[in-house]
This record gives structure tokens, sequence and C-alpha cells, in this order.
């Protein structure tokens, strides 16, 4: 039997406890072991973004991410985005703009909007953005190249971008 | 006969589910997480034809938190469904690359995944063909996917081409393509006591109820709460029954079978290639005096599914001379299957570049030349027509798109180094109902549930029964509660066909009318009735379908050939919209679908070895965010009597239907290059000598 790893890693708030197997990726140990599937596996490839998590306030791919390298880590999937029984603005405009279909890419596109939002107040600059030291303006372009890692086979986009341009300037 | 009353319906109502999907606290068919589940990881096919000889599964089961290995030296003998794809571990014969002939039942993936890597297969490898060849020696199939004859015909075509003052000539190629839902295939299964109990990503709960039962002649009850995206290829295939297989060797244990993204490339089917050959001949006013659309395309050796491309085109324009005919190729490849617009999307490429072409010879601009040709009546049965909004979708999107403003000449725009220019296609899907469902309606604590065994892949099934029943009860959509999605609700007929509202809404509309009869309006609680899917009694009276007219706006990059759709637009003649922020999604979803398919989607086979070599999403590129610029999709006022009691057409499918031929339009719009395969890259336009 291979050896398994104890790790911490606390996933929307609760710290969880958990052995693995060295190989498990974070999103096996979230769907497998710890039960936690609001997170899903599209590809497995780190090509779909169906499995986008809030790693320590950043957006990764859970696929593309061995658990054990990330005992300690802070954890938000979509599920764990509300705050005091409020919905997070991004959720709250993935449902007013109808952002979805079926849903199943829906978690990681949220989880990957509030991240794409974050880094552009940062000031991160992207493929399309022509002032790579200025501010960052969310428009319409930008959202739609700071989403495409998220793919979403019902082609949900043109919601999406308008989902995150107006939870962007909430 | 009228339509009835909305109150409901034609509002745009939320998802109903849709908190659920926001959080992924939805549940889809790998969700569950019942203690003890085993994962299944199968061992397949490394050669399209061969022989099993040997299967070595020593080491695999050595492996330490194995629990089994599946082969079919062990696997009983399963009921026959007459689908070939179904028989799953049931002898030593290789029809395809990828085939399932073992399978490893393991504590845990990474487990599961190592053992399946150390069985050991032999084979004895027969010659296979698996590249699509046109030329190839093809057959007459006995009948196309969706039932229809291969073949069509009225007047003499061949007389009235050769008779024709102009005449366009060409053939136009469309490939392979793989649906790629967002959620891979997965099934849940757990026998108890003789009973399968399945968590399965299904198009539709009862069929795949009825293909297990068959299977292992047992009870099966099926599950589907949500369906992350089908579009065709959620029937049921050979993973499931090789989740069941192995969950049947541990009773009482679930058992989990989620495919992987790249088994989702040679087991759940695809959408064939096809060439078609198309031949217009008109008066040199614009008149059709004849249609020819001759359709060769592929098909799986083991398991016949041929693509009925020419379908649309014996409804689309009046001719008095026309022919369409299907011949099929056999490839030693999985079986193909239903894809979103199955024959429409592929044929209305050829159909519509070919209408293009014709327009261009005759000097006339493309919607006239459509409008020239709209027929009277179908204009191979002979049927009225329910109703039919070609002619006013071409008007009105013309109209919202801005085409009069465009000259008509190719080659005129070129902004910022972009060749600018427009395209428009047209499309048709038939308007139907299946027969099967029954529902049942149940006034309990103040509230109607209304029980049916439908699926909400994504379209909104939950949301709009809702309404539909809401409307038929004379009640607030408040008072509703739709059960969907299993088979411990009355049956429901597949999601599929751009069928499901259609089918399933007419029998909740029945089932109302039933219980307002019996209770009125003020009823008991526990009061209750059901019904059964009624026939449509002008059914065979009319021809029923959904038109659309697509516009594009294409830029092609100068000097690189790179080609972008900054701009859709459908207008659509779909009867009734029962929900329009949620039918607006799925036209545009389609219409989507329809873009990547002009410029993205190709699986490429390797004739040596039977394998899409593209197989994920680096290799397959479906459209992403970036891709996708402005999409409207609107529609006309239709007001349709004859289709059902809401009103509504089918939209499931119509939304991709034209949109691959007006990009190309588009782009020979633009360019001055005509393109006749897809999908269109930048080396269609760098080869051409023109950039």
């Amino acid at each position: 039997m291979s050896t398994t790893i104890p790790l911490t890693i606390t996933v929307d708030g609760e710290p969880r406890d958990l052995d693995v197997d060295p190989r498990t990726t974070l999103l096996d140990a979230l769907r497998d072991r710890l039960g936690v599937t609001s997170t899903k596996k599209g590809c497995d490839h780190g090509q779909c973004g169906a499995c986008t998590v809030l790693l320590d306030g950043r957006r990764v791919l859970a696929c593309l991410t061995l658990a054990v390298a990330k005992d300690g880590a802070d954890v938000v999937t979509a599920n764990g985005l509300a705050t005091d029984g409020e919905l997070h603005p991004v959720t709250e405009a993935f449902l007013a703009n109808d952002a979805y279909q079926c849903g199943y890419c829906t978690p990681g596109q949220i989880c990957s909007a509030v991240g794409a939002i974050d880094e552009a107040r940062q000031g991160m600059p992207s493929a399309v953005t022509s002032d790579l030291t200025g501010e960052v303006t969310l428009d319409r372009t930008e959202i739609a190249e700071r989403m495409s890692g998220n793919l979403c086979r019902c082609a949900a986009y043109v919601n999406i971008v308008s989902a995150v341009e107006e939870a962007s300037r909430a | 006969m009228t339509t009835m009353d909305a109150r409901s319906m034609g509002t745009s109502v939320r998802r109903i589910e849709g908190p659920d999907k926001v959080t992924g606290t939805a549940t889809y068919a790998g969700d569950s997480v019942a203690d003890g589940t085993l994962v299944l990881h199968p061992v397949q096919a490394g050669v399209a034809r061969g022989e099993i000889t040997a299967i070595d599964t020593a080491a695999a089961q050595a492996l330490p938190g194995v629990v089994a290995v599946l082969t079919h030296r062990d696997a009983p003998t399963l009921g026959d469904t007459g689908d070939p794809e179904h028989r799953v571990l049931q002898g030593t014969t290789i029809h395809h690359r990828g085939q399932y002939v073992a399978a490893v039942l393991a504590e845990h993936a990474e487990v599961a995944a190592e053992a399946a890597r150390l069985v050991v297969v032999t084979v004895d490898e027969n010659p296979s063909t698996t590249g699509f060849d046109p030329d190839a020696q093809a057959y007459t199939p006995s009948a196309l996917a969706n039932g229809q004859p291969p073949d069509s015909g009225v007047g003499d075509p061949d007389a009235a081409l050769a008779a024709a003052p102009v005449v366009v000539r060409a053939s136009y190629a469309t490939p392979m393509e793989h649906h790629n839902p967002m959620e891979p295939h997965t099934t849940t299964a757990t026998w108890v006591d003789g009973r399968i109990e399945v968590f399965e990503a299904t198009q539709g709960v009862e069929s795949s109820r009825q293909t297990l039962a068959t299977l292992f002649d047992a009870e099966v009850v099926v599950h589907a709460s949500h369906v992350g995206g089908g579009f065709g290829s959620k029937g049921l295939h050979a993973g499931t029954v090789l989740a069941v297989l192995a969950a049947r060797t541990v009773p009482g244990r679930p058992v989990r079978f989620a495919l992987g993204r790249r088994q989702m490339f040679e087991t759940v089917g695809y959408r064939p290639a096809t060439v078609q050959h198309m031949a217009l001949g008109a008066s040199r006013d614009g008149r059709l005096e004849v249609v020819t659309h001759d359709v060769v395309g592929a098909t799986a050796r083991y398991k016949e599914f041929v693509e009925p491309a020419g379908g649309s085109t014996r409804s689309m324009y009046a001719a008095p001379h026309r022919r369409t005919s299907h011949r099929a190729v056999p490839l030693d490849l999985d079986g193909p299957t239903y894809m979103r617009g199955p024959g429409e999307a592929p044929g209305s490429f050829g159909l519509e570049c070919a209408m293009d072409e014709l327009a261009v010879a005759l000097d006339l601009d493309p919607i006239d030349l459509r409008v020239r040709n709209e027929p009277e009546v179908h204009p191979e049965n002979g049927l009225p027509f329910s109703s039919r909004g070609l002619v006013e979708c071409l008007h009105a999107g013309a109209e919202r798109f801005g085409w009069s403003s465009w000259d008509r000449t190719p080659r005129r725009r070129l902004v910022d180094g972009w060749w600018h220019g427009v395209g428009v296609g047209c499309g048709t899907f038939p308007t139907l109902r299946f027969p099967g469902s029954a529902a049942e309606i149940t006034f309990t604590g103040g509230r109607y549930v209304v029980a049916i065994g439908a699926a909400d892949i994504g379209q909104g099934a939950r949301t709009v029964l809702t309404q539909i029943a809401a409307d038929a009860l004379g009640v607030d959509v408040g008072s509703i509660t739709v059960e969907i999605g299993s088979t411990q609700v009355p049956v429901g007929s597949i999601a599929g066909g751009s069928a499901g509202t259609a089918s399933w809404g007419s029998t909740v509309v029945e089932a109302a009318d039933r219980f307002r009869d019996k209770y009125g309006e003020n009823p008991d609680d526990g009061d209750h009735a059901d019904a059964a899917t009624p026939d449509n009694p002008w059914a065979g009276e009319y021809a029923m379908a959904a038109y659309c007219a697509q516009f594009a706006e294409v830029a092609v990059h100068a000097d690189t050939g790179e080609i972008r759709v900054p701009r859709l637009l459908g207008m659509f003649g779909v009867g009734r919209i029962l929900n329009p922020t949620l039918g607006r999604s799925q036209l545009q979803g389609g219409m989507v679908w329809g873009l990547s398919m002009a410029l993205h989607e190709e699986s490429v086979v390797d004739p040596r070895f039977g394998e899409v070599i593209n197989h994920d999403f680096a290799g397959y590129h479906v459209a992403s965010n970036a891709d996708v610029r402005v999409v409207e999709a609107e529609w006309i006022d239709e007001d349709d009597p004859y289709i059902n009691p809401m009103g509504a057409k089918g939209i499931g499918e119509i939304g991709i239907v034209g949109v691959s031929a007006a990009i190309a339009n588009a782009a020979y719009h633009a360019t001055g290059v005509r393109v006749r395969s897809l999908p269109i890259t930048c080396d269609d336009f760098l080869t051409s000598g023109l950039l």
C-alpha cells in the first residue's frame, strides 16, 4: 500500500484533516475524500476550468494541484463565498444574468470571476490590456479574455461577461 | 383551434434550481458521497480491430486497494437491446480503439488507474479502416438516423440541371466532431438485493432504465436530478453498462465510473464526417428549377448511424425537380450519434453555402434569392405549414442587422488590417412531440406537485414545466412544485430532438385539464389526476418546424488569415417563447455552437491506429469566452395553434442551424475566398493566393 500523508486544509472556513496518497490532486481530495462536490471535474487536465477554487485567495485549478503540497492552505469553493447568509455579489450576478445553463462549469466560473476581478483591482494586465502599467478597466473584452480559462459548453459566455461586468462594478 | 392563455408563460422566471447551481450544491451523477464508494477505471482496446487472445490481470489484482478486476471471462451474459454498443465484455472481438476490454475496481482513483495500466491484454490485430474517404465504397443505408428514408426525389433533377440557365455545383465537407458536455459521462451504481440504483448523467432516465432492465433482467431505478449538458451524447453508452457490471460484483457498495475527458473521444459518440455534393439550377430571375443534395457520410461498421444531412433540403426551398440521397462509408470506429442539430447543422452548411454561391452567380442579394424560393406548401409531401417564419425572419433579421448598409461586392471593407464582410444562412428544425410520457398532479399541503420523469440538461425543463403547469392549472408559479429527473416519478420521454418541452408540456397540460375538470379551483388535500401524452390531432395534417435566419459579420486578417466573428444575429420563428431569458440563453448557446463548428471543431483520426489524436480540450478547441463577441438571439411573433397547447416549438437545436454557412458566406464576402470545408482556418485564406 502506498504511503499516505496527513495534512490539514481549511475548506470554506472549516479546518479539515485528511490522509492522502501523494498522487491525490486537490480536486480528488475535495470531492472524494472530503465530500466537497461544489468543485467539479471536467477534464482533470487543467484545460477546462470547472475545478477552479480560490486557494489562499487566488484562483487555481484544483486538478493541477497536488493536495499534499497544500498542507495548511485555505480553500474556498463557490459554496463558501457567501458571507452572513448573503450570496457573494458575483454569485448573485450569475443568477440575475442567467449566466449558466446546465450549471456544471458554474462553480468554477464563479470562483474564477472572483479571482479575475481581484486581479484586475490589483492592476494585473491581461493579453488584451493596452496599458500594462495603468489601472485595469474590466470592459467586456477584458472580461472575456480573463474568463477564457473556463469553458462553458452551453456557451453562456455572453451572459457570463454581463454577470462579471455587473459584479465588478458592485 | 387556439393556443392556451399565458400568464407565466412568456415571462422570464428565473431558473428554479439556480441557487443550487451557483453554489455547486446541485447534485450531478458523480456528486453522491456515500461512504465506501468504489472507483472504476477501464482498460481499453489499443487497436481498432482484433481478437483478444489473453488477458493477464495478476499484477493488477495484486495491487493493494484493488477490489476486483473484470474481464469478458467472468462477465454474465447480458440481455439483448439490439444495440451492439451495449454488449460490454461479451466476447473477445474488438470493434474500435478505446472499446472497454476490462475494468478495475479499487478503493481510490489513483490505485484504480495504476492497476488498469497493469492489466496486460494480448490481441491478434486485424486490418482496419478508420480514416474517412468519401470516394471509398459506400452503401445505401435502410434508413437515416432520424428514421427517414435515405433518398427522396421529385421530377427529373438531372434533366433539369442540364436545362437550367444558371447552375451551381459544389461539394462541401464537414468533419467529425465531439459533443464534449462539461460534465463527463458518469454513473454511480449500486446493486442491492437484485435491484440496481443508478445515478446517471443521462438525457432520459426512463430510456436508461429500460436499457439496463433489459441488459440485466433486474429492477432498475435511475436518478438524474441535474445533468451537466448532453447535446445528444448522453444516451446510454458502454461505460454505464461497465459500471453496472462492476457494481454487480460488489453488492451493496456504490461503484462510480466518471469518464475521463479523453475517454469521451472514443466511447460516447460523435457527429460523423460528411461530404455533400450540391447542385442548384435556377432561372435567370432566381427561381430554383432544381435542387440536389447528395451526401456521403461516415458510419461505424459495428453500429450504423447515418447523419441525415440532406434532410432539411427536403423542405427548405421550392423547386419542381429535387433529389436528396445519403450513402454511408463504414469505419472501424465507435458509433456516431446524435449531436446538436443532427443532419440540420452539417446539412445547412452545404445547402446554405450553395444558395450563397447561386446568389453570387445570379448577382442577386442572397436574401432576395431565398425569398423568391419560399414554398407555399412542403415541397416534397405537399402538406401546408402549420406556420413558417423563414421570410419574416430574413426581413426582420436583415433590418436589425443593418444588412442593407453593406455593399454586396466582396473584398470592399478593409478596417485596421482586417477584411470585414457579412453573410446569411438559414435553417429549419422539425417540431416534434414524442409519445410515452405520463404526468401526475397531486394537491398536497396547499401546493400542486407535478411529477414527470423529464430531464433538465441545462435547457431549463424544471423552470418551464413549472410555468406551463401554473398556466394550465390557472395558479401562480409559487404554488407549483415540479418533480423530474427520476424513474420514481411517472415516465418521461428523453430530452432530445428539441422535443422535450413539447412532449412533457403537452402531457402536463393534459393532466392539468383533467385535474381542473375533476376538482375545479379549490381542490382538497390529496386530490390527484394523471395523464399520458396526448396525440396531436394535427400530426399528418400540417408540416411543423422551426425556422431561422442567421446573420454573421466576419473579420479576416489581411496578413495572417486569422478569422474572427465580431457579431452574430439569429432571428427565429419558433412559436411562443415560454421564458424569454432562458430561451435567449439556449438560442445564443446554439449559435455559439455554430460559431465553434465554423471555426474550431474537428476531431482528427489517425488512420494508422483509429484514434482521435486531438482528444482533449488542448487539441479539440471548443469556443471559449474570448472567441465569442456580440451574439444576439431574437424572434418574430408567431402564433402556431397546431403544434401543441403551449404553441411552443423546440429551440434546443435551431440555434446552431445555418450559423456555419452564415460565417462561411461572410468570409467569402469579406475576402472573396470561398471556403467549402469546415472548420475554416487561417490556411484557407493563406493558400488562396488572395490575401
